[in-house]
């Protein structure tokens, strides 16, 4: 079981979308998954053979408890060639003899129960356990949307309390002129087609991007107490959701996407994100999250560092304000950019080298 | 030759268990099928004292636990007294059987001391004693290996692990009935067995469970026997192919589940 957020502690597989004997590329979706996050799309990390489910649908199980066994391409088979047994059916349930008459007499329903004895069996004890817990609602049947929410506002609420409490955080904030950068873009639009064209929000999000390899130390997680840098730059996108909440699921390598695949990626993943479908890896890889309530009007945001991250850059609405160039006062639309982050990890001055980079490449929009 | 001084109620005494397969014969060709073969008509009312076992350095070939092969023949009986009251009581039960029957006595425990009602009778034949009651799991076992399934079981209750211990004390005939009780109250087992595993007489007890109380069963049954080597001399090799406290201790526990 991924883990899918920083306190998220256990989720519930609600399907398998492979079967034991089915191939499988680094990168497929296997399952799915009932976090506080929505249905999410749990993917691969090797290319092999499915040999064996261990976890039915239904089961919740903590993070971490492994869901299936993969055979890797050139691994012996562990028990049986699962090739030779093509339309094998599902993993059988581990139930002890006794649990299982015991479950059938205290209508337990075993797939539910989450099994201690070895190799994960079911035992009375558990069948006990799962008997003595009639409060809580079916785990296989999907979250009702209130109660979703209010989950993920617990969720949200665990998640920043610890920031606030680990993270030493500091703030800064700068005011970008952003000019030529929409100069730049409403012209490079009128070149697109409507459905290719980009959003400034792209372009915030590229510069972001490309400054992190020139301060990279904001790039990075903090693991067992110390800072572990990421090569790859994954952004982490807040996204707020109808009805509440917020998710901020990954672009993936977003410096080395063009500016037209970043806006696929981003708009997909919003899609995706508002109707289920996030992938695991989108959820468990943002090395750094950006926040822009640019919409809502604000002029910044001040963010709380997300957990393991070390940074969070947040935007405001891009607006016209008097400018001074070059000794006079003029319209310019600008916007402000706020940096919050670790100081375990990076301090004032490094940070601001990191929003200073930010606001050079918005002034070079056409090499973004 | 046995069987026929016993047939004219001659009854012999001792000899250690490796040296009775020279007489296997006489055991399994006359002495087991006379009363059947004579259509009743003849018995042989021999009783034989087996000293058996390993443990003591006496290396490959005098260490044998070959009770399980002697409890697999009909018209025989088998009994495996671990104390010194089951060595009275069933060598006095053995002495008034019309029938064969065979005394396996463990070679470790002869030094054992303790109190015998020397008014007591004979033992029942085919009872067996619970020597510890527990909840946790059955440890079942008989003649030597009982010492150390009830150490192993003292050690399992400082982690709250309460097993229940069993005595067999006569495997053929078997008390399966006691053993499928307390299977039933704590719906584990393991048989802590000196033969080799490889057909053990803990396979036919593991059986009879799987066979009569597979539903009550919480856990697969678990077997602690003996390496499948011949018996080694050295010391520490001996000490590590037969069972051990640790052994049955940690096989408990694994069955538990409660390793790591």
């Amino acid at each position: 079981m991924p883990i899918l957020g920083a306190d998220m502690t256990a989720g519930t597989l609600v399907a398998w979308r492979k079967q034991p004997g089915d191939a499988v590329k680094r990168g497929d979706i296997i399952a799915e998954v009932e976090t506080d996050k929505g249905l999410i799309d749990v993917e691969v990390f090797v290319s092999g053979v499915l040999e064996k489910i261990l976890v039915a649908p239904g089961a919740t199980v903590p993070t971490g408890a492994v869901l299936a066994v993969i055979r890797e391409e050139g691994e012996a088979p562990g028990v049986a060639p699962p090739a030779a047994v093509p339309a094998a059916p599902p993993a059988r349930l581990r139930i002890s003899p006794t649990a299982k008459r015991l479950a059938e007499e205290l209508g337990v329903d075993p797939a539910t129960v989450r099994g201690t004895g070895p190799d994960g069996a079911i035992t009375r004890e558990d069948v006990e356990r799962a008997a003595a817990r009639p409060a809580v609602a079916p785990p296989a049947a999907p979250l009702a949307e209130a109660d979703r929410m209010a989950r993920m506002r617990q969720t949200i609420g665990a998640a920043m309390a610890r920031s606030k409490r680990e993270i030493p955080h500091y703030y800064l904030a700068t005011t970008i002129d952003m000019h030529r950068a929409m100069a730049w873009l409403a012209e490079a639009n009128l070149r697109r087609p409507v459905t290719e064209r980009l959003l400034y929000g792209v372009l915030l999000l590229k510069a972001v991007a490309l400054a992190l390899r020139e301060v990279p130390e904001l790039n990075a997680v903090w693991r067992g107490g110390q800072v572990v840098r990421s090569e790859a730059v994954h952004l982490g996108v807040a996204l707020s959701l109808r009805g509440g909440g917020l998710v901020a699921p990954a672009l993936h390598d977003a410096d080395r996407q063009s500016l037209g695949d970043l806006m696929r990626s981003f708009r997909d993943l919003v899609q995706r994100a508002r109707t289920g479908g996030l992938r695991s890896s989108e959820l468990s890889d943002p090395t750094i999250t950006v926040t822009s309530l640019g919409d809502q009007g604000v002029d910044s945001v001040f963010g709380i560092v997300y957990p393991p991250q070390v940074a969070i850059v947040g935007f405001g609405r891009v607006a016209e304000r008097p400018w001074s160039v070059d000794g006079t006062i003029v319209s310019r639309p600008v916007v402000t950019a706020t940096l919050a982050a670790d100081h375990r990890v990076s301090d004032g001055h490094r940070g601001s080298r990191f929003l200073a980079a930010v606001d050079r490449l918005l002034h070079e929009p056409a090499r973004l | 030759m046995i069987a026929n001084f016993a047939a004219m109620d001659v009854r012999p005494g001792s000899m250690g268990c490796p040296f009775s397969l020279l007489a296997l014969d006489q055991i399994v060709n006359n002495a087991a099928t006379l009363r059947h073969m004579s259509g009743g008509q003849l018995s042989v009312p021999l009783v034989v004292r087996m000293a058996t076992g390993g443990g003591r350095q006496l290396a490959a070939q005098h260490s044998h636990s070959l009770e399980g092969w002697f409890a697999h023949i009909p018209g025989i009986k088998v009994l495996a007294p671990a104390t010194p009251a089951d060595a009275r009581g069933l060598l006095l039960a053995a002495l008034e059987d019309p029938d064969p029957v065979f005394v396996f006595e463990h070679a470790t425990l002869y030094p054992t001391e303790g109190e015998v009602d020397e008014s007591a009778g004979p033992a029942e034949i085919g009872r067996a004693a619970v020597r510890r009651e527990g909840s946790a799991v059955t440890l079942i076992t008989y003649g030597g290996s009982l010492p150390k399934a009830l150490q192993a079981a003292d050690r399992l209750a400082v982690e709250g692990l309460e097993a229940e211990v069993i005595d067999l004390r006569s495997l053929r005939p078997l008390d399966t009935r006691a053993i499928l009780a307390s299977v039933a109250r704590t719906h584990r087992a393991v048989i802590v067995d000196e033969g080799w595993r490889m057909c053990s007489f803990a396979a036919e007890v593991s059986a009879q469970i799987m066979e009569q109380g597979f539903y009550d069963l919480d856990g697969p049954v678990a077997r602690v026997c003996s390496a499948e080597v011949p018996m080694p001399y050295a010391k520490h090799m001996e000490d590590a192919a037969l069972p051990q406290v640790a052994t049955i201790v940690a096989t408990v526990q694994e069955r538990l589940g409660r390793r790591g």
